[in-house]
């Protein structure tokens, strides 16, 4: 599954430096970042607040555009990649529209794409059928666990179905228990659905449980330091968390962390969430 | 359908039977009914226990003597008064509110117009109702309801014009990035992003909005026009010293503007169902 070596990967990160600006200064949030992604892979990003990573996956996802380098994604610039909405995006938070009715919520991108009613409708049914939502479908989001939200969240990204998923800290803000229930989901998820997928986490475990590959990043200017070839057998399960080999990858990534200044940095001074803030919607 | 692997949410609470929740309901406005009629006794027997003079304050058997009386006859037909009242009010609400959301659109649309705008829709703001409603019954003709109309457009204009230009504008930046993620053109945004988001804010300013609307045709009342309105009803019966009358023209025009604000909050009901404010285990 870990291929880089193919003729077009899905994420293509050249060269690229971002720097933004915050008060009078300049803050240089990526710099000289390479990433090759291949068809299928699962790569988390993972490093200390305000090391980019959130900024790494909005670039891939042309939410913001690189002061220098090109980002390219299945062989076309971010941005075509986007217009022709070859991606699905799930946020930390899930961004549900509250008017909208579960199932609706899910049809939002179909509508904007286009598609028809009778297909629209199918669609839905099958990506919340997916995330073992169906009961839901006519429920409200306020009627929903945050766990369920963010299900939904994830149905919705992969209803266009996508070659690539980006998911920024998608279970963050939940509870240890719900996020591990929703790790199994989104790797029972990649396996049926064959996407590549890119994840931002600051969970080491849950970037070894999870990944084939971890890029690991430095903060101030953010590098890619390490990049770990996550060896875990497919699929994994409770059992792979009690492996010798996870433990292994664990102790890794924390190494490969604390290399790169990470553990023990003295906190950013400027968020990347403000950062990406400053520069996001352009 | 069951689902195979752990749910991860909770299952609803089942929904209460209708008596329980019309039980509940009763329960709700118990309190506000017993202040009510408390209060009403209580003023009753002031009136009579201190001998107090009906041009200082009436008892609310008077009132409700004077409501009845005139209610479709005498010199001052209530019923008939409120009806115009109300008439104008709700002109002024569909000219205030047109013109508001207008300006609202316009201001969360270009930076440019909001840079324009705003100041003088703050000035206009500013401006004493008093002061400026002789100079609009001048200038709409003192005996046309729109003068009056224009009034209580002035007073509505603002709220809805500066609630909705928020509900447009302060949309969560998260919707807008997966908005821009499925490349929505802005049309797509405003109708499916913003235009909902704004409603709940429309609503709230929409019920300040027949309040105010009331009180901008009774003001513009006061300074002159047709006889018959309540406005002219309070000053008028006010120096013929019957009091009565002007208490129940009051009492007459907050009935209005009460069910002129519950029909809004119907409205919000159908339209929002879905809404913090609407879906609350509270009527009302």
């Amino acid at each position: 599954m870990t291929d880089s070596s193919q003729p077009t990967p899905v994420v293509r990160v050249s060269g690229v430096d971002k720097q933004f600006t915050v008060g009078h200064g300049v803050t240089t949030a990526l710099d000289g970042i390479d990433l090759e992604i291949g068809r299928g892979e699962f790569v988390s990003l993972i490093g200390p607040s305000g090391c980019g990573k959130s900024t790494l996956l909005r670039l891939i996802g042309d939410l913001t555009a690189p002061t220098a380098g090109s980002v390219e994604v299945n062989g076309k610039p971010a941005h075509a990649a986007r217009r022709g909405r070859e991606y699905g995006m799930v946020f930390q938070a899930p961004v549900l529209f509250e008017w909208r009715s579960v199932s609706d919520n899910v049809k939002l991108p179909l509508e904007l794409l286009g598609m028809d009613r009778s297909e629209r409708d199918a669609r839905a049914r099958e990506m919340l059928a997916l995330v073992e939502l169906s009961d839901f479908a006519s429920h409200h989001p306020y009627q929903l666990s945050g766990g369920m939200q963010q299900r939904v969240a994830i149905a919705r990204a992969l209803a266009l179905q996508p070659s690539i998923l980006l998911m920024d800290e998608p279970f963050g803000a939940l509870d240890e228990m719900t996020r591990e229930r929703m790790n199994a989901e989104v790797l029972r998820i990649w396996q049926q659905t064959g996407t590549t997928i890119v994840f931002v986490t600051h969970s080491i475990p849950e970037a070894v449980f999870l990944s084939t590959r971890v890029a690991v990043m430095s903060a101030r200017p953010g590098r890619i330091t390490h990049v770990v070839d996550v060896a875990l057998p497919q699929p994994r399960n409770d059992e792979t968390r009690e492996d010798p080999r996870y433990f292994r990858h664990v102790t890794e990534v924390r190494e490969a962390l604390r290399s790169g200044g990470a553990l023990g940095a003295e906190p950013a001074l400027v968020s990347e969430e403000r950062m990406a803030a400053e520069g996001g919607i352009g | 359908m069951t689902a195979a692997a752990p749910s991860v949410g909770v299952p609803l609470p089942p929904r209460p039977g209708r008596l329980l929740r019309m039980g509940r309901t009763v329960r709700y406005y118990v309190p506000a009914i017993m202040v009510f009629i408390g209060v009403i006794v209580l003023w009753e027997l002031a009136v009579r226990g201190f001998g107090m003079q009906a041009f200082i304050l009436p008892a609310p058997s008077a009132i409700g003597a004077a409501l009845v009386e005139n209610w479709g006859a005498g010199r001052w037909p209530l019923f008939e008064a409120a009806r115009v009242t109300l008439f104008e009010a709700v002109g002024g609400l569909l000219i205030g509110t047109t013109v508001g959301l207008i300006v609202a659109f316009g201001i969360a649309r270009w930076a440019t117009a909001r840079d324009a705008v705003l100041p003088f829709a703050i000035a206009a703001n500013a401006i004493p109702i008093i002061a400026i409603a002789p100079i609009f019954n001048a200038w709409f003709g003192i005996t046309n309801p729109l003068s009056k109309m224009m009034i209580a457009a002035l007073l509505v204009f603002f709220p809805i014009m500066i609630n909705v230009t928020r509900g447009l504008t302060q949309v969560e930046p998260s919707a807008l990035e997966l908005m821009r993620s499925y490349a929505a053109s802005d049309w797509e945004i405003l109708r499916k992003l913003r235009l909902p988001n704004a409603l709940p804010y429309f609503l709230t300013a929409l019920k300040v909005a027949t309040t105010l609307s009331l009180i901008g045709a009774i003001v513009g009342e006061y300074f002159g026009g047709a006889s018959n309105v309540i406005g002219r009803v309070v000053v008028q019966s006010a120096s013929a010293l019957r009091f009565d009358v002007t208490w129940a023209a009051i009492l007459l025009g907050a009935i209005t503007g009460i069910a002129f604000y519950l029909a809004i909050v119907a409205l919000e009901r159908v339209l929002i169902p879905w809404h913090s404010t609407v879906r609350g285990e509270h009527p009302g």
